[in-house]
């Protein structure tokens, strides 16, 4: 067989030890003298906490120490975890406690830490911890937070308002007052955990030998993870590591710094012995990041053509409990909504509410998945009021290929220009309908009908900001073995990172994948970091692996020509060596010059090079690179339980150049499933006490491979302008038109029986009661 | 420690004897006790299929068994898979080869499932793979890289029969 060619799948360097059962997950650490850890949690949504007695619970055989924030507080500099990222929006601080001080405010939060022999111990010893409650009155729904008189989500706080902020531009009073149609919609959005199959843990082991302190954690962002633990503890960064071992799936939550891992940390540092805690189900359940609701009321302005002429409405959004990572989400959701269209003006209000539930954060699409159904709904209500084909109303609007690069009035949430780089979107949308077939739907769904099956196809279009800046560095480096070793800042939890990292460098360097190493994910390789999100290792850590790379390479060629005798542009380096081109016994390996230039006493360096073989690439680049994509869905009801089968899917995705396509088809075909679960299963319940109901995966469902239809792709590739290798970002397009597209099927599906849909999730019963509704319609007219 | 009792069980073709708590978790015996930690935990309510491991032959939950159950019984775990250190197995060449793991997470509870499967089941649909498969949540692949490397690995097993 010939080597697999650009774009083409070589296999991935992850594989062999997560298919042999020799991964190393956070769990799987085990070391000398390690005791395991569990949490006393709260059992109420909101509660003062009167007394803790945990006489029993430390009388307990093989308990080593409970730890209440009290105990916390000696070794701590802030008994607080300030890690909400930047923002003039908010109107109050309410950052989580390291553990719950005077009272709780959402069912899961820790109270204590239990440290015994072993988890079993550890669990026994928690439940003995007597917690005596006040219970307060919680609350579950957003909007009622922000009512007058509404309880207040903290006893003692101002309000239940976090933040609020407008988004838009241009004179929107203007574009409705002029317009032929307006058309209004309520919207419910509603997403769930992340579920990462592997929940969250941790393994702290402080060294006295080295004042050091490492935290092994199952986390996205080590850096961060770092220096939030350092402020907290204050400890120097040389006297601490954080360090990911293999990640069992992140898709957000993981990025967030947890009050756990702090507790772990102190337990490691009071009792001089490793402390592991490793989550279970049910706390992630409860204490792990969510996304949850969002309620939006929007109407659309457009002229007689469908031609869009404003958008204006308002978003409250449920932040949970604290502040862990800022206002991204509904900010991220707010700023798609208008990406893939032309639209000449725009307003949205958005507030942020507290409620007694676990505080929100992103999951996989950040905001960007509502952003997008939130449009795409509206357009679909344009079509039907008009009377438009829904995919032509879209290319109507749709911003025209010749106006690239597009410069919208938007800013990122960090006063970015939101500027679309390139792509053709009527081109993706057409070669979507195209292989979906929309135009000879309406005859198969005629013919359906008339055999009493209801079928229906839908579409999305969406835009996604890729590659979040501003950088991600990589150091590459050749040491005496000839080995390539490669450190980035990057953090690697599914998404071939060390794959790609791997390949970019070696394709500079010699070509051969077994001579290079990846280390990621480890806060003492390399001094900064960013992480794992927002679809962004490919850009920012790609371009910096394919920049350092080259440097290197340069460096290489101009050292072996100095000792080749032999001109830089004559050389070639191949495998682990540089020779000179048609002239192969002429020759030095890598390692030799790694050798040369690492120096020796009294001696010049060759060629007068700087020592070492080595470059740290920090690419810098603040724009965001913006990926594209339409869906088509085709689903089938059943009439008679209100079942969605999910019959044809079908997206068209344009994410820059691919430097490896059967992985970009696994990032998006991943994140389809997710958006499928979002459309039609996810649902993370609370009642109105805030206790969740949903709190096992019995009640809470995942897409399981039944479901799952096979998802085909249609590629286009316009690489962009913005970094070297001319890539975008891929992790979240799948997740982000996929419940629009599924909703839009659903509703056509249902035109019989006129049903209008504005909600995600959208369920069997929920189903059954629009058939109704339209069968009672029906029969009142006659 | 509580009551505990002496099992004698193998595991990957090797005997082990070894006293065990009798609330032992037998996942938690083969990961914690054994060492075998290929044997993961997503869901420690019989959901999520991660911990599947083959009991005399049969997949079974190792998250809801305890080890004293164990006692007198062969196990396979994702550990005991491949042939030997320079050799995976047909499924395990498949799942690399058709892109059927990011994560690799739910990986061991697929492999072990599918193996079992495949068994029974030497020439299936893909729809009959889908459903060998309903009991093993993966948050990453959308199923399609594994169902696809499940029927390219029943083609590879039934070619190495053929011989």
């Amino acid at each position: 067989m010939p080597p697999p060619g650009p774009g083409e799948y070589r296999g991935r360097i992850e594989d062999p030890p997560l298919l042999r059962g020799t991964a190393q997950f956070v769990d799987d650490i085990r070391l000398p003298g390690m005791l395991h850890a569990a949490f006393v949690r709260s059992p109420l949504g909101h509660a003062a906490i009167r007394a803790v007695d945990a006489a029993a619970a430390r009388a307990l055989a093989g308990v080593h120490a409970v730890l209440t924030r009290a105990d916390l507080r000696p070794h701590l500099l802030s008994e607080f975890l300030a890690v909400g990222l930047p923002s003039p929006s908010y109107k109050q601080e309410v950052d989580r406690p390291a553990l719950a001080g005077d009272d709780v405010a959402h069912v899961g939060e820790p109270v204590a830490i239990v440290v015994a022999e072993s988890r079993y111990l550890a669990e026994d010893a928690a439940a003995l911890v007597e917690v005596d409650y006040e219970e307060l009155p919680a609350v579950a729904d957003c909007r009622a937070a922000l009512k007058p008189g509404a309880p207040r989500v903290h006893r003692n706080g101002p309000h239940n308002l976090v933040a609020e902020f407008d988004m838009g531009y241009g004179d929107v009073a203007a574009a409705f007052a002029g317009a032929a149609h307006v058309f209004h919609e309520s919207i419910w959005q509603h997403r769930g955990g992340s579920h990462s199959i592997e929940c969250r843990g941790d393994v702290a082991v402080y060294d006295p030998l080295e004042d050091r302190l490492t935290l092994w954690s199952s986390t996205q962002a080590p850096h961060a993870a770092m220096r939030a633990l350092g402020a907290m503890l204050g400890r120097d960064e040389n006297r601490l590591r954080v360090v990911t071992p293999d990640v069992g799936g992140g898709f957000g939550p993981k990025l967030v710094f947890y009050p756990e891992d702090v507790a772990t940390s102190v337990a490691a540092l009071i009792l001089r012995r490793p402390v592991k805690w490793i989550e279970d189900r049910r706390e992630h359940f409860t204490a792990t990041t969510q996304e949850r609701d969002q309620f939006w009321e929007v109407e659309i302005a457009v002229d007689g053509a469908g031609r869009i002429l404003g958008l204006r409405g308002a978003l409250i959004h449920d932040h949970g409990a604290y502040t862990a990572r800022g206002v991204n989400v509904p900010y991220g959701a707010a700023q798609t909504v208008t990406l893939p269209y032309v639209v000449p003006a725009y307003r949205l209000e958005v507030k942020l509410a507290l409620t007694n539930k676990v505080p929100v954060t992103p999951v996989r699409g950040a905001g960007q998945p509502q952003g997008a159904f939130v449009m795409e709904r509206l357009l679909d209500r344009v079509a039907r009021e008009l009377g438009i084909d829904r995919a032509e109303l879209r290319r109507r609007n749709l911003v025209p290929p010749e106006r690239m690069p597009y410069a919208t009035p938007l800013k990122t949430r960090g006063g970015i220009p939101v500027v679309l780089d390139s792509g053709d979107y009527p081109k993706c949308q057409l070669a979507v309908l195209d292989r979906a077939g929309w135009d000879s739907f309406p005859a198969r769904q005629g013919a359906a009908r008339a055999k009493g099956r209801y079928i229906g196809i839908g579409l999305a279009n969406f835009v996604e900001g890729t590659g979040r800046g501003p950088f991600e560095p990589v150091t590459v480096r050749i040491g005496p073995s000839g080995k390539i070793h490669v450190y980035s800042g990057a953090a690697a939890m599914g998404q071939s990172t060390k794959t790609m990292l791997a390949d970019l460098v070696a394709e500079q360097l010699g070509g051969d994948r077994a001579n290079v190493t990846v280390t990621t994910g480890d806060s003492a390789a390399i001094s900064l970091g960013i992480g794992g999100f927002n679809s962004r290792q490919a850009v920012m850590a790609g371009s910096s692996a394919h920049v350092a790379a080259l440097k290197v390479r340069e460096k290489a060629l101009m050292v072996a020509g100095h000792l080749l005798e032999a001109a830089a542009e004559d050389l070639e380096i191949a495998g682990a060596e540089i020779r000179v081109k048609g002239a192969p016994t002429m020759r030095i390996s890598l390692a030799q010059i790694a050798i040369a230039l690492a120096g020796a006493p009294g001696f010049m360096l060759p060629g007068g090079a700087a020592p070492g073989l080595e470059a740290t690439e920090h690419f810098v680049v603040d724009a965001m690179t913006y990926a594209n994509g339409t869906a088509v869905a085709e689903v089938e009801i059943d009439i008679e339980t209100g079942a969605v089968a999910i019959k044809r899917f079908v997206m068209a995705h344009d994410c820059g150049r691919a430097l490896d396509r059967t992985i970009v088809d696994g990032q998006i075909i991943g994140g389809v499933a997710h958006g499928i679960g979002n459309a039609l299963y996810e649902w993370m319940g609370f009642d109105d006490n805030c206790q969740p109901v949903t709190a096992t995966f019995a009640e809470y469902l995942l897409i399981t491979a039944p479901e799952m239809p096979q998802i085909e792709l249609v590629h286009q590739e316009s690489p962009t302008p913005l970094n070297p290798l001319g890539v975008k970002g891929v992790g979240e397009s799948g997740v982000i038109p996929a419940a629009a597209a599924i909703v839009s099927a659903i509703e056509d599906a249902l035109a019989p029986f006129g049903a209008h849909i504005a909600q995600t999730p959208i369920r069997p019963a929920e189903i059954l009661a629009l058939i109704e509704a339209g069968r009672r319609r029906h029969a009142d007219s006659l | 420690m509580g009551e505990t009792r002496k099992i004698i069980v193998t595991v990957n073709g090797t005997r082990h004897e070894a006293e065990v708590e009798v609330r032992y978790l037998l996942a938690d015996f083969l990961r914690h006790q054994l060492g075998l930690t290929g044997t993961h935990l997503g869901c420690e309510h019989g959901v999520c299929g991660a911990c599947t491991i083959l009991f005399d032959g049969r997949s079974a939950r190792s998250c809801l068994m305890l080890a004293v159950q164990a006692n007198g019984h062969e196990i396979l775990t994702v550990e005991g898979i491949a042939p030997g250190p320079d050799k995976m197995h047909p499924l395990q060449e498949a799942f690399r080869d058709n892109h059927g793991l990011q994560c690799g997470f739910c990986t061991p509870g697929m492999l072990t499932t599918l193996i079992e499967f495949l068994r029974d089941n030497p020439d299936p649909t893909e729809q009959e793979v889908r459903v060998a498969i309903s009991g093993n949540l993966c948050r990453c692949t959308g199923y399609q890289g594994i169902v696809a490397a499940a029927l390219d690995a029943a083609k590879r097993l039934q070619a190495a029969k053929r011989g």
